[in-house]
């Protein structure tokens, strides 16, 4: 009997200490809590929309909206702490240039184009490299320079929303044509959000790359001992300066979803605290802000949870400019809960119950 | 140490190059002192022009008036924070300009700086924003009054007579002027009367994504609506988004009345095509007011009012032209 | 002998969880007196330091300030500094970006405010009559180290200190530098103050101090007027070896004799880096065990370092089987067969949070190239093969490398190493801080490498692991190859007398 349960006890703590637990635990938390407080929660209700495509909506349906642009960042953020140590701030401002990048490139210098100057895959094609440039440029400061990430894209987070603001000369350019407004929205016949199908092929390339490449690996051995690492033949400089790039293609796929969602841009307020929810989505993922080892597959989940309680706390009118500070608290408590000490205390805790419980 | 020196070029490269291309018109500041030329010297503090679509609207609208054409020397300093506004009016004032404009980050702590304005006979006519400042250190004030905005906007609504009035009201950042101004009428409204109602009233912070969220999150709930009061043009677009997808109708004759402010030029496009109902303005054209009081004064003039408070209209989807369009969209 | 003790330490004994770090030490300064502390690493000259300085408490012991009537209790450098003991270490510990004056009055200003100008006065006095060419408004950054270190040793000076510790002082610093600081501490030494030296360089404890006294292993070896003590008798007795104890290691058998025509695998010709050795030779032939020695801090990890591409190369020449090969990085080293296992393995070596699987396949991993990952059955296959090899205990090969002992760290990085088949392996210091049978063990498998084909190069703090192992031995004193012996040559007297050098 004691065996058994010893070894149930066992599979418990397993579980607990599975890196995934954290992400999971938090979904299963907001969700019973919606349940009991409102069970509408979680209807999704089949519609049609405005121009009378098929629609599902519903709190769910929102949140896997929102939350696919968090995830997608989410990926970039992870491997730039992973391996630097640090976090990007700089990547609302980020995606406000790539935004800015895109309707240049798709009005030219029309700000009401009638009709579209290139394919937005040429314009996608633009923002990608100019998102991977500026990615570039904080990487360079990171990784060669050795300046403190959250230092270092300090400059683009000041600057970012002025150089977007000034590729289109201050305008505001404005796209009539309907087809664009499918990144940020839905596809004819499809009633599914867009940005949840872009999520998914981010993810599965993810996946890819880190299934096939030795990205993972590298860059969580730079991140736990740079200089071990490179005396095993690593360069820890690029692949520093390598997560900063990546990171930048994450912005670009993000920038044209938030241009695609209003088919124009404000500059100021575009994206604006993005970075703070991907920041939270890796360390709800349990992942160390320290850098690191890391799991990929808990960032994003991390991320949807983010766009969970943000979709919960709209739901329950809380005034959206003290939403920060409730996810503050949750930062608060993941922090107190990683922190060394307190993870000492937890499991001796645990190990007492245990021992209570086979006595 | 060679790193550290390159990091720093690397840095102040970026940096000099945003101050370059971003704010080009601040470079401007250091203009010839041509006072013999018989043009007027006015030295311009705004605030920074990205801020917003206004903002823009306003900066070309003075770049337009002031123009040697005109018979202005004109320089242009831009910042969002108070101190530096007041460095630059110092500047202004050192250089000997005949008229300081201003439109202030804050209203405080103009004083001293107005008090040397006036000891070196510049004279100081303020622009879109007030200032807590003896009204004897400035010619002239030109606002706009956000009050009365909301209170237009709110009595265009009331003669919609709609049954029952349910609104979803998206405040911008709270606090500032133009919140105040354009909540306070519609929550004066509500107290009065029985058959309006808020559905949600909620701070957007003029962003078009979290108005979305917001108006989203009310339909997902499922609460009746039938106005949405968003006190930019920003937020109403983003409402309207939600609504889209959830093929709610709105505009002239639909199930949903929508209702921006400011006036952008794609806002009013909107209007005319019938989407939303109404829209007010918050005028951005201030120079042709700032131009008439400047000759005046040049004449000799006495002004009438120290206060001016401009003109501001409001926009209704079933009577707006394409002239309309044109001349006030921004 | 007339002079007043000022210190005097006894039966100091302190343990930490597993090492017993000082055993019943007892040690005592007079005034007026500059006194070298001795020992190899791990020796215990830190930690009797530390007790004496309050950074750690004591577990036994008693200790006497001003003469021996005096039992002092030090909790914390507060206290060793009030009963006048004060410390400057290896690193300066002052704040760069204020003032030398600041510098020396920071953090002990008395009752009222600081008067500046007062204090400005008072520096410059004491800098000028301790001859130390510094400015009291001066940043301090702006000094030069050697300079730092004196404004760190005037601060203490100025705290009415009796006893003053200097731990690795000249470490950084060059020759002229050294000078300078040298005569600094014969005015301190005029003046009374009991001076407590410890350093590595053997040179500076000749020209200097007056006593030693040596430590090893925890325990105390003895204390020597200087005239008594020839340099190679000091270096025997921190190696803990007697000059004619070597007779029973003469006549082992060596794996391979270096006269014997191998082919040369790998030269270095002037070869020098970054990290401070001067330009060096070296050779290593097909299937030799090689190593290099010399006290702690004299270069010799630096060489294996710049031959491995770990520091920055200066200048040099290295050929590989005759040709000239260029190694900027260690992946340009690892490329051309060269592997090393760093002295540091805490720092160096482990990748703490990764799984030994992992740190056994990622050197192989590198070489083999960014896009072309092994899968996990292959990454399994190799890590299960190495464990078995070398006998490596772990839960499994799931298990992150810092929970396992030193050890099994060690034989990881070493299967590492071992499974990217290198033709030349830097092994540095594997068998530090390990149990005796994985020494064994490491020293086994470095011969049976060798007389497979693979040239090794051995290094380690204890000579008689080298005589095993070793057939060709590079001397190195003050970062500079100052001998090579081999055949006959290969003796503890020899090679002590060698790192000794000078004066016999």
């Amino acid at each position: 009997m004691g065996n058994t349960k010893k070894k149930e006890a066992g599979f418990l703590s397993k579980i607990v200490r599975q890196q995934l637990f954290i992400p999971i635990a938090a979904l299963l938390i907001l969700a019973v809590f919606n349940l009991i407080a409102d069970p509408s929660f979680f209807k999704i209700t089949m519609g049609a929309s405005s121009t009378g495509d098929p629609v599902l909506s519903g709190y769910l349906i929102t949140i896997l909206d929102y939350g696919s642009e968090l995830a997608i960042l989410a990926i970039g953020m992870t491997l730039v702490t992973a391996a630097s140590g640090g976090q990007d701030i700089s990547v609302g401002a980020a995606i406000a240039i790539a935004g800015s990048v895109i309707l240049r490139v798709l009005c030219g210098t029309n700000s009401r184009p009638e009709e579209l100057q290139t394919s937005v895959f040429v314009a996608f094609i633009a923002a990608c490299l100019v998102a991977m440039l500026f990615g570039a440029f904080n990487g360079i400061l990171v990784a060669h320079f050795k300046i403190q990430p959250m230092v270092a894209t300090l400059i683009l987070y000041t600057a970012g929303r002025s150089i977007a603001a000034w590729i289109n000369n201050n305008e505001l350019p404005i796209i009539s044509e309907p087809t664009f407004g499918y990144y940020g929205g839905f596809i004819p016949g499809i009633p599914i959000p867009t940005p949840f199908f872009i999520a998914v092929i981010c993810v599965v390339i993810t996946a890819l790359v880190l299934k096939f490449t030795n990205l993972g690996l590298y860059t969580q051995a730079v991140g736990i001992n740079e200089k071990s690492s490179r005396l095993n033949g690593l360069n820890p400089v690029f692949i520093k300066f390598l997560s900063f790039v990546i990171l930048g293609l994450c912005v670009a796929v993000v920038g044209l979803i938030k241009v695609s969602r209003f088919s124009t841009i404000n500059y100021s307020v575009i994206a604006k605290d993005i970075e703070m929810d991907a920041i939270l989505a890796v360390a709800l993922g349990g992942n160390a802000l320290s850098g690191g080892k890391f799991n990929m597959a808990a960032s994003i989940l991390g991320a949807y949870v983010i766009q969970f309680l943000t979709t919960t706390l709209y739901k329950f009118d809380v005034q959206s400019d003290a939403l920060p500070a409730y996810k503050a608290v949750v930062v608060i408590i993941l922090v107190v809960l990683s922190a060394p000490s307190v993870r000492a205390k937890l499991s001796q805790v645990g190990k007492k119950l245990h021992a209570k419980e086979v006595a | 140490m060679k790193k550290k020196i390159l990091a720093a070029i690397l840095v102040l490269t970026m940096v000099v190059g945003l101050t370059a291309c971003g704010k080009k018109a601040a470079t401007d500041t250091g203009a010839k002192d041509d006072s013999g030329s018989g043009l007027i010297k006015v030295g311009i503090i705004n605030n920074d022009p990205n801020e917003s679509g206004y903002r823009t609207a306003n900066d070309k609208d003075l770049k337009a008036m002031f123009t040697k054409e005109n018979g202005y020397d004109a320089s242009f300093a831009y910042s969002l924070k108070n101190d530096e506004q007041i460095t630059a009016a110092q500047k202004f004032i050192q250089d000997g300009v005949d008229y300081l404009l201003l439109s202030a980050a804050d209203t405080a702590g103009w004083d001293s700086v107005l008090k040397d304005a006036q000891e070196q006979g510049v004279r100081v006519i303020l622009f879109d924003r007030t200032i807590d400042a003896d009204d004897s250190l400035y010619e002239a004030s030109i606002v706009s009054d956000m009050d009365k905005e909301g209170a237009q906007a709110v009595e265009w609504l009331a003669k919609q007579e709609l049954d029952e009035v349910n609104v979803i009201h998206l405040q911008g950042v709270m606090g500032t002027a133009a919140q105040k101004g354009r909540s306070g009428a519609l929550d004066e409204k509500v107290a009065a009367e029985d058959n309006w109602n808020i559905v949600t009233q909620q701070t957007a912070e003029w962003n078009a994504e979290k108005a979305q969220q917001i108006v989203q999150s009310v339909i997902d709930k499922g609460d009746k609506f039938n106005v949405i009061y968003a006190e930019n043009d920003d937020m109403a677009k983003g409402a309207v988004a939600a609504l889209d997808k959830a093929n709610i109708s709105h505009g002239v004759g639909k199930d949903v009345i929508i209702i921006g402010f400011d006036c952008n030029k794609w806002a009013l496009e909107e209007l005319k095509a019938g989407n939303w109902n109404y829209d007010g303005q918050c005028n951005p054209f201030q120079a042709s007011y700032i131009d008439e009081i400047i000759k005046k004064l040049e004449a000799g003039e006495k002004l009438s009012e120290k206060v001016v408070v401009m003109e501001e209209k409001g926009f209704d989807a079933t009577e707006i032209t394409d002239d309309d369009v044109n001349t006030y969209g921004i | 002998m007339s002079k007043k003790t000022i210190l005097e330490m006894k039966n100091i004994s302190k343990s930490f969880p597993g090492v017993r770090a000082l055993q019943g030490v007892d040690f005592k300064l007079c005034e007026g007196e500059v006194h070298a502390l001795m020992g190899e690493n791990g020796a215990g000259k830190s930690t009797l330091i530390k007790v004496l300085t309050g950074v750690y408490a004591k577990d036994e012991g008693h200790i006497f300030v001003d003469g021996n009537d005096k039992e002092v209790s030090i909790h914390s450098p507060q206290d060793a500094q009030r009963v006048g003991i004060s410390t400057v270490y290896q690193e300066i510990t002052l704040c760069p970006n204020l003032s030398v004056a600041e510098n020396m009055y920071i953090g002990r200003s008395e009752g009222a405010g600081t008067n500046w100008k007062k204090m400005n006065e008072d520096a410059d006095k004491l800098l000028q009559s301790l001859d130390i060419p510094a400015k009291a408004t001066q940043q301090l950054a702006s000094c030069s180290i050697a300079v730092q270190q004196m404004v760190a040793i005037a601060r203490a000076v100025d705290m009415d200190c009796k006893i003053l510790i200097l731990d690795e002082p000249t470490s950084s610093l060059d020759e002229q530098e050294v000078e300078k600081l040298f005569g600094l501490m014969r005015d301190l030494k005029a003046r009374g103050v009991g001076i407590i030296f410890v350093t590595h360089f053997l040179d500076q404890v000749y020209e200097i101090c007056d006593k030693i006294t040596v430590l090893r292993d925890g325990k105390l070896v003895g204390e020597y007027e200087i005239k008594d003590l020839p340099r190679v008798k000091l270096v025997a007795k921190m190696l803990g070896k007697e000059l004619d104890d070597m007779s029973d290691i003469k006549g082992e058998q060596k794996p391979y004799d270096g006269d014997d025509a191998g082919e040369v695998v790998l030269e270095a010709e002037g070869l020098y880096s970054d990290a401070g050795i001067k330009p060096f030779d070296f050779n290593i032939k097909k299937g030799e065990v090689n190593g290099f020695t010399g006290l702690l801090g004299s270069g010799r990890s630096e060489c294996v370092r710049a031959i491995f591409g770990a520091d920055r190369v200066l200048g040099g020449h290295v050929k590989k089987n005759g040709k000239t090969i260029k190694i900027t990085k260690p992946l340009d080293a690892m490329k051309n067969g060269i592997a090393y296992l760093p002295e540091d393995r805490k720092n160096d070596g482990i990748i703490g949070d990764l799984s030994v699987r992992e740190n056994i396949i990622i050197a192989s991993q590198v070489l083999r190239g960014f896009f072309k990952p092994y899968s996990k059955a292959e990454a399994n296959k190799f890590a299960e093969e190495y464990i078995k090899l070398l006998d490596i205990k772990t839960a499994s090969a799931d298990t992150p490398i810092k929970s396992l002992s030193g050890g099994n760290q060690q034989k990881v990085i070493l299967a590492r190493w071992l499974m990217t088949h290198p033709e030349y392996l830097i092994l540095d210091e594997p068998t530090r801080g390990i149990d005796i049978g994985t020494k064994i063990d490491i020293q086994k498998l470095v011969l049976k490498l060798a007389s497979e084909g693979m040239s090794v190069t051995f290094i380690s703090s204890e000579t008689d692991e080298m005589l095993r192992t070793c057939s060709r031995m590079v001397v190195m004193r003050d970062r500079k190859v100052v001998g090579e012996l081999s055949g006959d040559d290969l003796t503890q007297n020899k090679i002590m007398s060698t790192i000794a050098g000078g004066d016999k």
